[in-house]
């Protein structure tokens, strides 16, 4: 498998009048994600990353088209394979490598990992180690936003593995009743986790079920950023103006195996090579090409991406661990152990 | 003072605390028409219902629709009508509101209380009479309450809901009707601490919930006989209140647990485990634990009420320790 880009990459039709510097924005996005992820894998084998990594390598168009158009406080639900979201919304990748190398300084202390980023700051409020365990939260954050008479709306996305989960059901008819402010995305790389979701999954598929709860859905090439951008500014513009959930059908493919450790021999010959060649970083360099940006200035953000995600490596390979005593903080107010009464073995 | 029922007490809680805290509000199936047992009786004529919401059948969303409004900056009391629905919802509450604030270092905290009646009531039968408290007291993270009397339920679920921290808290079904003094205070009650109900020299009885009422006449009964106890409610079940119970025991050197739960894997086994591990030379007897055998409930009169543990029960497991 190649990182490197497929100049041979099928052109789009071309959109006119296309707004050039938002696409170079989109595009730094995707760079920035693939940089980070391609370092987040490679220092998973050098042994600095502990956990497991999911990564979005090839569904980048997904995170910067939707989070890229949303308000900085705007509410952002992600999933297990969610560093793409998050950088898209905001958050700092020195931190979030600091959070997959468990070092202090990360999004979260060290404490959560790969699978529990969050960044409250930027309105990102966790990512999920169970699949779609966030629908119900997202929910439930866009309940409190319509009850506090707050101007602002909640993004979930989730795969499509999480279409047969209960919550998904649950959360989109809950919205659906409250007439809430959220947007559902389903991210569809294909795979839940090593199994073809279409060979267990029944029915017509993700905006059907979304449709059959009253839902307005669409679905979308998720590799065609272009595609993605207008298909989501239209949904976000929606829901902000009060036209209740809406739901997004993203259709993408995930490049790698499911965990950065997968090789994914599950696929059939032949299928992620073909997949390569519609890449959406290529599809995205493409257009621009097409709209008159020359190779040396995509050139140029791609190496900016990388920069900075060697700065973000070695700051984080520099950070100590986090000290014992964080272990036992924010447990809970009451009834916490305390870090100093602390004995193996004592019972407590 | 003003004489109340649990039912009643537990609404005039959530009625201050809504009139104290806007951003508290209550979600589950049925509220609006007052909720399965009355206990929110008349509280969307008061708050609406947009406070008071009327949810689907959908435990899994109240649970985690509340964890998305606590980190929101709301205060969700969330109702699961039966303790025995919450298992829906266990993801919600052990794997997210339990997690959150602590695998997300510390940038959130989840506020949130969730009502989940528990016990033995009138042939409900397997899927309608759990009390699984000690699974709750096993997950860093929550709370756990489990008050006895119309006064606690006032004073704890005011508590509770001024919590930072997820509480479950269980209101058991046999205690609704009960009455009693309940005080006109604005004050939340102090989660953790035991209330020790009766004095004596000869053992310390530990129980919680309904079991408090059973343990209060069998330690009646004990004391016509010569016998006296020192009764102890936890009330909080995490935390519960050691120092109260090892003081006690290093007294009487004597501890019988009791609970409704199954004996087996319950909260007396931590009680118990721990009074071993700290009390070990004040004790004159082994400690003793009462809880249900380890069988489903019944629907059948006679075969639920194997499953109680009796004022008999608690009298005898006394008297064996003397």
């Amino acid at each position: 498998m190649s990182s490197e880009i497929s100049m041979e990459a099928p052109l789009q039709a071309v959109p006119r009048n296309l707004d050039v510097d938002r696409f170079l924005r989109h595009h730094l996005t995707m760079r920035r994600i693939r940089a980070f992820e391609e370092t987040a894998v490679s220092s998973l084998a050098e042994g600095l990353v502990k956990g497991a990594i999911h990564p979005s390598i090839g569904q980048e168009a997904a995170a910067a088209g939707v989070c890229g158009n949303m308000a900085a406080d705007d509410i952002l639900l992600s999933t297990h394979r969610g560093h793409g979201h998050t950088l898209a919304k905001g958050a700092s990748p020195e931190a979030m490598m600091k959070e997959l190398f468990g070092r202090e300084g990360g999004t979260c202390g060290g404490k959560g990992g790969s699978m529990h980023i969050a960044d409250f700051d930027v309105g990102m409020l966790g990512a999920n180690g169970v699949v779609g365990a966030n629908i119900n939260i997202a929910a439930g954050a866009a309940h409190a936003i319509k009850l506090l008479g707050q101007d602002r709306l909640t993004v979930c996305i989730f795969g499509d593995g999480a279409v047969n989960r209960g919550p998904f059901l649950e959360g989109l008819n809950w919205a659906k009743v409250f007439d809430l402010p959220v947007l559902f995305v389903c991210e569809d790389n294909r795979y839940s986790a090593t199994t073809v979701t279409g060979s267990v999954t029944a029915g017509g598929g993700p905006a059907d079920r979304a449709a059959s709860l009253g839902l307005a859905a669409e679905t979308v090439d998720g590799n065609d950023i272009a595609a993605v951008d207008a298909v989501a500014r239209e949904h976000l513009d929606a829901v902000r103006s009060g036209a209740g959930p809406r739901f997004l059908h993203v259709v993408t493919y995930r490049l790698t195996g499911h965990t950065a450790v997968d090789p994914a021999a599950y696929r059939p010959d032949g299928e992620a090579d073909a997949e390569w060649l519609n890449d959406p970083i290529g599809r995205c360099e493409a257009l621009l090409t097409a709209h008159g940006v020359d190779a040396a200035r995509l050139q140029a953000q791609s190496d900016r991406a990388r920069d900075e995600i060697v700065l973000a490596y070695q700051a984080a390979k520099d950070a100590p661990w986090p000290a014992d005593a964080k272990a036992f903080e924010d447990v809970q107010d009451l009834g916490a152990e305390p870090f100093a009464s602390y004995r193996p073995g004592d019972g407590r | 003072m003003t004489m109340m029922s649990y039912r009643e007490a537990a609404n005039q809680a959530v009625a201050e605390e809504m009139r104290r805290d806007d951003r508290v509000w209550a979600l589950g199936e049925d509220l609006g028409r007052g909720g399965v047992f009355g206990q929110y009786k008349g509280l969307a004529d008061e708050f609406g219902h947009d406070r008071i919401a009327d949810t689907p059948i959908s435990e899994a969303c109240i649970m985690g629709a509340a964890v998305g409004a606590a980190m929101m900056g709301t205060r969700p009391i969330v109702e699961m009508r039966f303790s025995d629905f919450a298992l829906c919802a266990v993801d919600e509450l052990v794997n997210q509101a339990a997690k959150a604030r602590y695998m997300f270092g510390g940038q959130t905290k989840v506020p949130m209380v969730v009502r989940e009646p528990i016990g033995i009531w009138r042939s409900s039968a397997a899927q309608h009479s759990q009390s699984l408290e000690a699974w709750y007291t096993h997950v860093p993270g929550l709370v756990v309450v489990a008050p006895s009397s119309p006064a606690d339920n006032k004073a704890l679920l005011k508590a509770s809901i001024r919590c930072d921290d997820p509480v479950v808290y269980m209101e058991h079904k046999a205690l609704w009707d009960l009455e009693d003094d309940v005080s006109d205070s604005d004050a939340a009650g102090a989660l953790g601490v035991a209330h020790h109900l009766r004095s004596g020299g000869d053992a310390t009885v530990v129980t919680w919930s309904a079991m408090t009422h059973v343990c209060r006449q069998a330690c009646d009964a004990l004391a016509d006989e010569g016998i006296e106890a020192d009764l102890f409610d936890l009330r909080t079940l995490w935390p519960w209140d050691r120092d109260a119970v090892c003081q006690s025991v290093e007294r009487t050197g004597r501890l019988l647990v009791v609970h409704e739960a199954v004996a087996v894997g319950g909260f007396g086994a931590e009680v118990a485990a721990t009074v071993g591990e700290t009390c070990f030379t004040s004790l004159k007897a082994p400690v003793r634990r009462l809880g249900a055998p380890r069988i489903p409930i019944s629907y059948a009169p006679p075969l639920e009420d194997l499953a109680r543990v009796t004022e008999q029960h608690i009298c005898d497991a006394v008297r064996g320790l003397q």
